[in-house]
């Protein structure tokens, strides 16, 4: 029998194995429970989060056919802490980069961030990725994510459309939704509708082995989100009215705006000088979109919303039915075209707001306008001038001039209509009267006003009496989503016989001998029309707004050149006609009058346009 | 008095960590083209040959008359030492170290053996009769017999395995050596820490050292003999020396690799790519897995090799990162519920001979479970030894299974007389 003298000792051990066990129960602890940094850590270098991103919307004209699409391109993705024993020459050589472009690149995405995933080389295109993709596998820390890109069949309505660029920091702090390298609405529809066109990302998280290859869907799958597809744009732009307008306009400096008057649906907005919208696409973009933003004509100014021009003696339809409706003239009104008051061409005095209006006689708009401004209510010309202005301010609102009308496109100008508070500023509290502001009356002076705030009055006119708010897109997404507000009539509520006048007026303009816009004449449309001729700093600029035809329009146009010697007859006119000619016929009959204005440059010589590079 | 069973405790905990541990080296080495059971070109397939062949040797051994061990104890560890040798000359070297001898596709790893041919020879020798422990002599036999495998096992590089022989202090604590060695064991390991860690302030630890001198000899001691003093001021000034030599040691002794487990393990270096990549990842793992687990095959880094030994040293993380902290807790427990029913089996024998051995099973095991879970939950340096009966591995598996199983039959077979 064994010695036993030693038995406690048995204890000091126990307690030995027992102690060693609870220690590493209590740092298990620590590890698994009281610290949750390991679960972040083991999922950032275990899952990647491969967003799939959704299929932009695509947008149509309004008879269906395509503006714009998209095509697939690849954008080769790194995670630099990720990266490991790579050949970088041959890395360098396989992408066609060199060795210092590589390591600006990974330097900038190591900056970013060493564990995330960032772009180092994007918009790569599928034949471009094709050569290569057999090797990727080789290139430890990097993998292609697929994107899209805009596409532009025919080089049309660019800034109608607008384009798409990368977030910037400002947009990423404003929406949760973009992460660095997504794409945005930059301008246009494309701005507009982005939260239509842009869709729902979807989510894939993908669990990576240590040699960061993919193994296989995390959870197979039960995570992931899937994309759903951005919403298309139904748009109310007739696309070959639309390259029509274009081409007209292509060695001009203006715009031209078609409206259908029953529905204020946009049928064509050009505004020259314009840009091929493929030009703002892909990895030319950049350099493309700075040449364009230091072209001294301005390619990325749409003016048909953003220009504000003096309006010129289309403002006097607008004056003639403010006064009739005011009561402070009758229909058979006459003035005698006294041109010690304020210039005009040589007619006969007007004998009713018809003649004055197919003659556009300045006296006679001068006289309208002083009834209107000066109703006898205050003694004092300065008291009673403010008062006739606030309500002249208010029929002018009523015309859609001087507020920002509420179309589906961004950077809306509301030109101005002066107001009380405005001459104040001016001149000072009652030191001004009418005879101070009497431009106005003839669209000049400080009036200003927005082409499609013109197209628009040509809309009530033609509707004889209400309008419409314009806009571009009809419906949009799968369920067919409508704005209602573009399907809320808004009336200026004028009695529709004064707007017949008007009609008959601006029909006499292009018909009847003394008529303004002769030229503007197109056999069997009965086009209704006026002219005007707005005054600046440099040449005149020559405006015509239109409707046709004359009982039920289908069409009503506003055309501003800028800088055209002659006035609203001789250009703006004319090039009406041919767009309205166009909508109405589907053709143009009159081929060697549209050669000569689409050929003509009313303007000085335009700054052309530097070279832009072509999308690869 | 021979009519005992077999300790069914033990076998059912040592099927338990058999079980769990095939599971996992399932889990870690799952590949979905080769997800079947029985596929034997994989490591899980291979495993469960080894387990089989692990139970035919203890049925083999509970057969065995189990007085043979004893007196073969002798022959069976000179038998090891010879195997030791020769591994030294035609090892194949795996990983860094020199400890496999290749008997064609099979790899056999001695120094997995040496262990419990230690133990029996050390048992055979401490349980020599009339033996008086207070000779130098025979301390100096009993130490030689655990230093001439260690060293064997050192000069092959697998340090870890040699740590392993010290675990044979605790049995012979248990006999009735000095607890000093211990104390004075764990007091050297504290000061070498320290060392390390205060580089620039040893004379700090010195200034210390000596006002605990001072205090125990002025203030704790009632009689103070001559006797007293000198114990006192000799113990200081060893651990001082110890202390200011603790660089060149390190310096000198251990390998460069060591160095830099031992410097990122103390935290002096950072470092998460190189040297601290496995620990780093296997914390990661562990971490990761949380109160519950990911489930089982849903480890995210366990399945896609982050961690590398991930079925052998590095197994725990599996059960860490799969089956959160309720799984490795349980695992602890087992293990600590295995050793404490082998201390209970020691003492419930009647020869030295297989107390000792009990003892020394025991030692073995902790020494490999401490080493093991310690190194993967980054509580000490890096050193490659596997999770008894859990890591994969045919050598060790086999190993364990006969040092433990030879201490069972001698259990099961205590009533009989050597």
């Amino acid at each position: 029998m064994a010695s036993n003298q030693y038995q406690e000792r048995s204890t000091v051990i126990r307690i030995i194995f027992i102690t060693i066990g609870v220690i590493f129960i209590v740092r298990l602890a620590f590890l698994q429970i009281f610290d949750s940094k390991y679960r972040d850590l083991a999922d950032q270098q275990a899952l990647r989060n491969v967003t799939q991103y959704p299929a932009r919307g695509l947008i149509y004209d309004r008879n269906g056919d395509l503006l714009v699409y998209n095509e697939a391109v690849y954008d080769l993705m790194v995670i630099p802490r990720m990266v490991k024993n790579l050949d970088t020459a041959f890395f360098c050589k396989t992408m066609g980069i060199s060795l210092d472009d590589f390591n600006s690149r990974m330097d900038k995405a190591r900056h970013y961030s060493p564990y995330s995933a960032s772009i180092f080389m994007k918009q790569i295109s599928k034949e471009e990725y094709g050569s290569w993709q057999n090797q990727l596998y080789k290139f430890h820390g990097f993998y292609v994510q697929q994107r899209t890109l805009r596409v532009y069949d025919k080089p049309i309505a660019a800034h109608v459309l607008g384009y798409v660029g990368e977030v910037d920091d400002r947009d990423i702090a404003a929406d949760s939704y973009y992460h660095q390298g997504d794409y945005i609405g930059k301008s246009g529809l494309e701005q507009s509708y982005e939260t239509v066109l842009r869709g729902i990302k979807g989510k894939k998280i993908m669990h990576v082995d240590v040699h960061n290859r993919e193994i296989g869907p995390y959870r197979n799958g039960a995570n992931d989100t899937t994309a759903v597809e951005g919403g298309n744009l139904y748009t109310t732009i007739d696309a070959k009215l639309q390259e029509y307008a274009e081409d007209l306009m292509a060695n001009k400096r203006g715009c031209i705006v078609a409206i259908e008057p029953s529905t204020g649906e946009i049928l064509a907005m050009a505004s020259a000088p314009s840009y091929d919208p493929n030009l703002l696409v892909g990895r030319v973009r950049g350099e493309n979109y700075l040449t364009l933003l230091q072209d001294i004509s301005k390619p990325l100014f749409n003016r048909a919303l953003q220009a504000q021009y003096p309006p010129g003696s289309i403002f006097k339809v607008a004056q003639a039915m403010t006064a009739l409706n005011l009561g402070v003239i009758s229909p058979s009104q006459g003035f005698p075209c006294d041109k010690s008051l304020v210039g005009c061409h040589n007619h006969p005095s007007a004998r009713s707001v018809q003649e004055a209006i197919k003659m556009s006689c300045n006296p006679y708009f001068y006289y309208t306008y002083r009834r209107i401004i000066q109703q006898g209510k205050f003694k004092s010309i300065y008291k009673d001038s403010p008062y006739g202005l606030n309500v002249w301010n208010d029929y002018m609102h009523r015309f859609g001039f001087g507020i920002r009308l509420p179309i589906d496109l961004p950077n809306v100008k509301e030109g101005r209509i002066p107001d009380t508070a405005y001459y104040n500023k001016k001149y000072g509290s009652g030191k001004w009267a009418f005879s101070t502001i009497y431009s106005n009356s003839i669209g000049q002076g400080e009036v200003e006003v927005v082409p499609i705030q013109m197209a628009n009055l040509a809309c009530i006119v033609a509707n004889r009496g209400y309008y419409y708010t314009p806009h571009i897109v009809r419906y949009y997404g799968p369920d067919s989503t409508r704005n209602e507000e573009f399907y809320t009539k808004h009336e200026t509520g004028i009695n529709p016989s004064y707007f017949e006048i008007a009609a008959k007026g601006m029909y006499d303009v292009v018909h009847v001998g003394g008529g303004t816009a002769r030229r503007a004449n197109i056999p069997d449309i009965d086009i209704c029309g006026k002219t005007g001729t707005a005054q600046n700093s440099g040449d005149d600029h020559s405006v015509f707004i239109a409707f046709a035809p004359k009982d039920n329009p289908k069409i009503a146009v506003a055309v501003y050149v800028e800088n055209a010697r002659g006035g609203g007859g001789y250009w703006a006119a004319p090039i009406a006609s041919l767009v309205i000619e166009k909508y109405i016929r589907g053709e143009v009959t009159r081929t060697d009058f549209e050669k000569m204005y689409h050929d003509a440059t009313p303007c000085q010589k335009l700054p052309l346009p530097k070279k832009t590079k072509t999308k690869k | 008095m021979n009519e005992n069973k077999i300790d069914w405790v033990t076998i059912l905990l040592y099927v338990i960590i058999l079980a769990f541990g095939w599971l996992n080296i399932y889990a870690a080495c799952y590949d979905e083209t080769h997800a079947a059971v029985f596929d034997f070109s994989t490591k899980h397939g291979k495993q469960l040959i080894w387990i089989a062949v692990s139970f035919v040797i203890a049925f083999v051994i509970a057969l065995t008359d189990s007085r043979v061990f004893s007196s073969m104890a002798y022959l069976i560890y000179l038998f090891v030492l010879v195997l030791l040798v020769i591994t030294l000359f035609v090892a194949s070297v795996t990983k860094g170290g020199q400890s496999w001898i290749d008997f064609g596709s099979f790899k056999f790893q001695p120094s997995e053996f040496a262990k419990f041919a230690t133990a029996l020879a050390l048992a055979k020798y401490m349980s020599t009769p009339d033996l008086d422990y207070n000779l130098l002599r025979t301390k100096m036999i009993a130490f030689s017999i655990i230093l001439v495998s260690a060293l064997l096992i050192l000069l092959q590089h697998d340090t870890g395995s040699a740590l392993v022989f010290a675990g044979f202090l605790l049995p012979m604590f248990r006999e009735g050596m000095s607890a000093k060695i211990l104390l004075f064991g764990l007091i050297a390991a504290v000061l070498f820490v320290l060392a390390l860690l205060l580089d620039q302030y040893i004379y700090v630890i010195i200034g210390v050292l000596a006002a605990i001198t001072l205090f125990y000899l002025f203030v704790w001691l009632n009689k103070r003999t001559r006797k007293h003093y000198m114990w006192a001021i000799g113990l200081f000034l060893a651990a001082s020396l110890f202390t200011m030599s603790v660089d060149i040691l390190f310096e000198k002794v251990l390998e460069p690799h060591q160095r830099d487990r031992i410097y990122v393990l103390l935290g002096k270096t950072e470092d998460t790519h190189k040297t601290g990549y496995n620990v780093h990842q296997s914390k990661i793992a562990i971490g990761s897995g949380e109160l519950t687990g990911k489930g089982f095959l849903g480890g995210t880094i366990t399945k896609a090799d982050f961690v590398p030994e991930q079925e052998t040293d590095f197994i725990f993380c599996t059960v860490g990162e799969e089956w959160g902290f309720v799984g490795a807790t349980v695992v602890i427990v087992v293990y600590i519920c295995l050793l404490l029913r082998l201390v209970k089996l020691a003492e419930r024998q009647y020869s030295r001979f297989s107390r000792f051995y009990g003892y020394s099973v025991a030692s073995i095991l902790f020494v490999h479970v401490c080493i093991n879970i310690g190194m993967v939950l980054g509580l000490l340096p890096v050193i490659g030894i596997p999770l008894p009966f859990f890591s994969y591995g045919g050598s060790s598996l086999m190993a364990f299974t006969i040092l433990l199983f030879i201490f069972l039959r001698q259990d099961q077979e205590r009533g009989k007389t050597i």
